[in-house]
C-alpha cells in the first residue's frame, strides 16, 4: 500500500497556527452570531395578543363563578386605612367571604404599564383581578389591545343605582364598557395667597411675568399640554395637532421667559408648601390634604377657563383568575355607606353623590362633606374639561414630540 | 506559536495529540469564565441595544430591524444641547471634586496619624444612606425658605427672590457631592503608598515645601488623580438623578432624556441610540485622556 508521504504531510501539516485558527473561528462565530441576532430579533408588538373582537363575553361571564379570593393592585394611600387595616375591605370580607389580597403597588401609570404589558403580551394573567389605572395613553392601549375584560353590568346593580354624573359616559370608555371610576380628581391651580398677594382665577396667571421663577408646572406632558390649550381658550378634548403646536409655543415662551420655576411630579405640593413656588398646577386631593396638615392657607381653584377632570378607574385585566370576585367588590364599593367610609379618608372626587349626606350625618365630618373638591358643585362641574383621547400610536407620538421638548430642554 | 508547538512536539517524547491539544487550550479555558461573563453581560446586551437602535416601529405593531441609521444624526441634532450639558456638568463636578478632595486625601494620608481609618470611614459614612435619599435631603436643605436660604433671607443677607434649587448650580453641586468619596479614596491610596523617602530626599536637596509638593508629591500621586477623575467623570456624565431632583426647566441631562424615552414614551430606538452615543463619546473622551496623560500611570496605580 504505497501512500504518497507528501500527500500525508500535506493533509496533516497545520497551515494555520492553532491559536490563529481558533481566533478566526471565534471571530467568525461571534460575527455570524451577532449579525444573525441583529437580523432575526425584532421586538414583537402587542397587536393580536388581546381577546378576539368577536369573543362572546356574555357566554363567558355566564360560566364564571365566585372564587372567594380577590387580588387587587391599587395606588398607595388610596383606600381607608386604620392601624394598618382597611375597614372597608374587612367589612367586604365579612359580608361576602371573599379574601382580598390588597397590594398598593402602582406608583405611576407608565411604569406599572411597563410591568404588566410584557405579561399580557405573552397572553398570561398578571396576577391581579382588579387594577386601578388613570385615563390616559396607558388605559387607551389596554382598551385598544383588548387586554381588558368587558364588565358584566348585570352584576353591578349598585353602580347603576348610585354612580354620579361624574362617573358616567366617559369619553375614553363610553358606557363604562371596561371601567368604572375608583376616584376622580381635578387638575387646577393651587396658590399661596400670602405670596401672590392677590386672588387667582385664571390659567393665564400661570403665565404672568409677575410670578417669574415662582410658577410650578407639571412634568406630565398631558397635563402641561392641556393647560397650554386652556390658556388659549381651546378645549383639549377637541384639539388638533395645530392647536398642540400653538400651545407648545406659548409654553415654550413661558419657560424661556424664566416664569417656570420647575416641572414637577408629585413633589409640586412640597414646593408649594416650602414656598419654592407661589402658584402651581395642582391636583385637587393634595391641596385638601395639605390644608389639614399644617398648610391651611394654600388655596385650590378651578380656573374660569376650565379645569381638567381625570378619572382613576377600576378594571379587570384579561386572563384574571377571579373576575366575579372583582365585580362583587366594585358592586360593594358603589354602596353609598362604603363610599362614605372610603371618601372620608381618600379625599378625591367621590363618584357617588349619595355619600355626601352620609359623610355629613353618619360620619359627622362636615369638612369633607362640604368640600366642593370632593363633592363638586354644579358650578364647578360645568367648568371641568376632559383630556384629549389619543386615537392611536402616531397620534400619541405626535403629542409627545410636541410637548416633551418643553419639559426636557 | 506553531514553531513553538512543533518544537515541543519533538522534544517531549510522550507528547500525544490530545496532550498537545489540552496544553494549547489551557489559556482559553482559563479565560473562559471572564470571556463568558463579558459575552453574556456586555457583548450580548450591547448587541441588543445596537440592533434596537436601528429598528423602527411602535409598541403596538412591534419594532422591526430596518437598519435605520438615520436615527443617529437625528438624535444628535435634537439632543446636542443635552449632550453638551451632560459633559459640561460632568467635567465641572469632576474638577470641583478634585480640588476639594485632594487636600482632604492629602491631610488624611500625611497628617491622619492613627485615626486614618476613622477619617476614611467618615468620608464613606454618608454612603450607608441611599443616593436618592441623600439628594432628596439636599432638596430639603436648599429649599427657598429652607433652613439655609430661609434663615439668610430672614436676616436680610440674601435677596428674597434668590433660589438655588432648579438651577445649574444645584445640579452640579449634587453631582459633586455624590462624587466626593470616589475622588478622595483613590487619591488617598496613591498618597498613602507614596514613598516618604522621596519627599525627605527632596527636602534634603533644599526643595521648598511648595517645590516638594509640585515636583514630588503631585506627580507621584498622579495615578490616584487619574483614577478618581475616571471614576467620577464617567458616572456623572450619565447621571440623571441629580438633574431630576435638584434641576430646573433647563438643566436636563442626557440621562433624563434616555429615561423618558425608554420608560415614558417606549421609544426604544431613540433611547438606545442615545445610550450608545453617550457610551461611544465617553470611550473616545477616555481614550484621548489616556493618550494625553498616559495609560501607564493607571496601570501603575492598579
Amino acid at each position: 500500500m504505497g501512500i504518497d508521504q507528501a500527500l500525508v504531510r500535506g493533509l496533516t501539516e497545520s497551515r494555520f497556527s492553532r491559536r490563529s485558527l481558533m481566533r478566526g473561528a471565534l471571530a467568525a462565530g461571534a460575527g455570524a452570531g451577532l449579525a444573525g441576532a441583529l437580523a432575526a430579533c425584532g421586538v414583537a408588538g402587542t397587536r393580536g395578543t388581546g381577546a378576539p373582537a368577536s369573543f362572546d363575553w356574555k357566554a363567558w361571564w355566564a360560566e364564571q363563578r365566585k372564587a372567594g379570593v380577590l387580588d387587587w393592585a391599587n395606588w398607595p394611600l388610596y383606600i381607608d386605612t386604620s392601624h394598618g387595616e382597611h375597614p372597608s375591605i374587612d367589612l367586604f370580607t365579612k359580608r361576602t367571604g371573599i379574601t382580598v389580597n390588597y397590594r398598593p403597588v402602582i406608583q405611576d401609570n407608565a411604569s406599572f404599564f411597563a410591568q404588566i404589558s410584557p405579561v399580557l403580551q405573552s397572553e398570561q394573567g398578571i396576577g391581579y383581578d382588579l387594577v386601578v389605572i388613570s385615563d390616559g395613553w396607558e388605559l387607551t392601549q389596554l382598551i385598544k389591545n383588548r387586554w381588558l375584560i368587558p364588565l358584566d353590568h348585570a352584576r353591578l346593580p349598585n353602580f347603576r343605582a348610585h354612580a354620579g354624573r361624574i362617573a358616567l359616559d366617559l369619553p375614553f370608555d363610553p358606557k363604562n364598557r371596561y371601567t368604572v371610576t375608583w376616584q376622580a380628581g381635578i387638575t387646577g391651580i393651587a396658590y399661596d395667597p400670602r405670596r401672590t398677594g392677590r386672588e387667582i382665577r385664571s390659567v393665564k396667571d400661570l403665565f404672568d411675568p409677575a410670578f417669574k421663577g415662582k410658577v410650578g408646572m407639571m412634568v406630565d406632558n398631558t397635563e402641561i399640554g392641556s393647560v397650554g390649550m386652556l390658556a388659549l381658550g381651546i378645549d383639549p378634548a377637541k384639539s388638533t395637532p395645530a392647536d398642540w403646536r400653538r400651545a407648545a409655543d406659548l409654553l415654550t415662551r413661558q419657560r424661556d421667559d424664566g416664569i417656570v420655576r420647575q416641572y414637577y411630579d408629585q413633589s409640586y405640593i412640597k414646593a408649594l408648601e416650602d414656598g419654592d413656588t407661589w402658584i402651581s398646577q395642582a391636583w385637587s386631593g393634595d391641596v385638601f390634604v395639605a390644608n389639614y396638615s399644617g398648610f391651611p392657607h394654600l388655596k385650590f381653584i378651578v380656573p374660569e377657563e376650565g379645569g381638567m377632570l381625570w378619572h382613576d378607574n377600576c378594571m379587570i385585566p384579561l386572563h384574571a383568575s377571579h373576575p366575579v370576585d372583582a365585580l362583587e367588590w366594585i358592586n360593594f364599593y358603589y354602596r353609598p355607606p362604603i363610599q362614605a367610609m372610603i371618601e372620608d379618608w381618600v379625599n378625591y372626587i367621590c363618584p357617588v353623590p349619595a355619600a355626601q349626606d352620609l359623610v355629613r350625618t353618619k360620619l359627622d365630618d362636615p369638612s369633607v362633606a362640604n368640600s366642593p373638591l370632593i363633592f363638586p358643585t354644579e358650578a364647578i362641574m360645568r367648568r371641568l374639561r376632559d383630556y384629549y383621547d389619543f386615537k392611536g400610536v402616531d397620534d400619541h407620538e405626535e403629542w409627545t414630540s410636541i410637548f416633551d421638548p418643553i419639559i426636557q430642554s | 506559536v506553531s514553531t513553538h508547538a512543533a518544537a515541543g512536539d519533538r522534544r517531549v517524547p510522550g507528547g500525544t495529540t490530545l496532550a498537545r491539544l489540552r496544553r494549547g487550550a489551557i489559556p482559553y479555558l482559563l479565560g473562559l469564565p471572564a470571556g463568558a461573563w463579558l459575552a453574556i453581560f456586555f457583548v450580548v446586551p450591547l448587541g441588543a441595544v445596537l440592533s434596537l437602535s436601528l429598528m423602527t416601529g411602535n409598541t403596538i405593531d412591534g419594532f422591526t430591524l430596518t437598519w435605520n441609521f438615520g436615527v443617529y444624526p437625528d438624535v444628535i441634532d435634537t439632543y446636542s444641547t443635552q449632550f453638551g450639558r451632560s459633559f459640561l456638568y460632568g467635567g465641572l463636578s469632576t474638577a470641583i471634586a478634585l480640588v476639594a478632595m485632594y487636600p482632604v486625601a492629602y491631610w488624611i494620608a500625611f497628617r491622619g496619624g492613627r485615626h486614618k481609618s476613622t477619617f476614611l470611614f467618615l468620608i464613606l459614612l454618608p454612603f450607608f444612606v441611599s443616593f436618592v435619599i441623600r439628594i432628596l435631603t439636599w432638596q430639603f436643605i436648599l429649599a427657598d425658605q429652607g433652613i439655609v436660604l430661609g434663615t439668610l433671607k430672614d436676616a436680610g443677607l440674601l435677596p428674597e427672590s434668590l433660589h438655588v434649587l432648579s438651577t445649574p448650580t444645584a445640579v452640579v453641586a449634587g453631582l459633586t457631592y455624590d462624587a466626593l468619596p470616589f475622588m478622595a479614596l483613590p487619591i488617598y491610596v496613591a498618597l498613602e503608598r507614596l514613598d516618604r523617602a522621596h519627599v525627605e530626599a527632596a527636602a534634603d536637596l533644599y526643595a521648598s515645601p511648595w517645590q516638594r509638593f509640585f515636583k514630588v508629591i503631585l506627580p507621584l500621586s498622579a495615578p490616584g488623580v487619574y483614577a478618581g477623575i475616571l471614576l467620577v467623570f464617567i458616572t456623572n456624565v450619565g447621571d440623571y438623578v441629580s438633574a431630576a431632583i435638584l434641576g430646573g426647566p433647563s438643566t436636563t441631562m442626557i440621562g433624563n432624556i434616555i429615561q423618558t424615552q425608554y420608560v415614558g414614551n417606549a421609544n426604544y430606538p431613540v433611547a438606545s441610540a442615545l445610550a450608545l452615543i453617550l457610551m461611544a463619546t465617553l470611550l473616545i473622551a477616555m481614550f484621548l485622556y489616556a493618550r494625553a496623560f498616559g495609560a501607564r500611570s493607571i496601570q501603575e496605580y492598579v
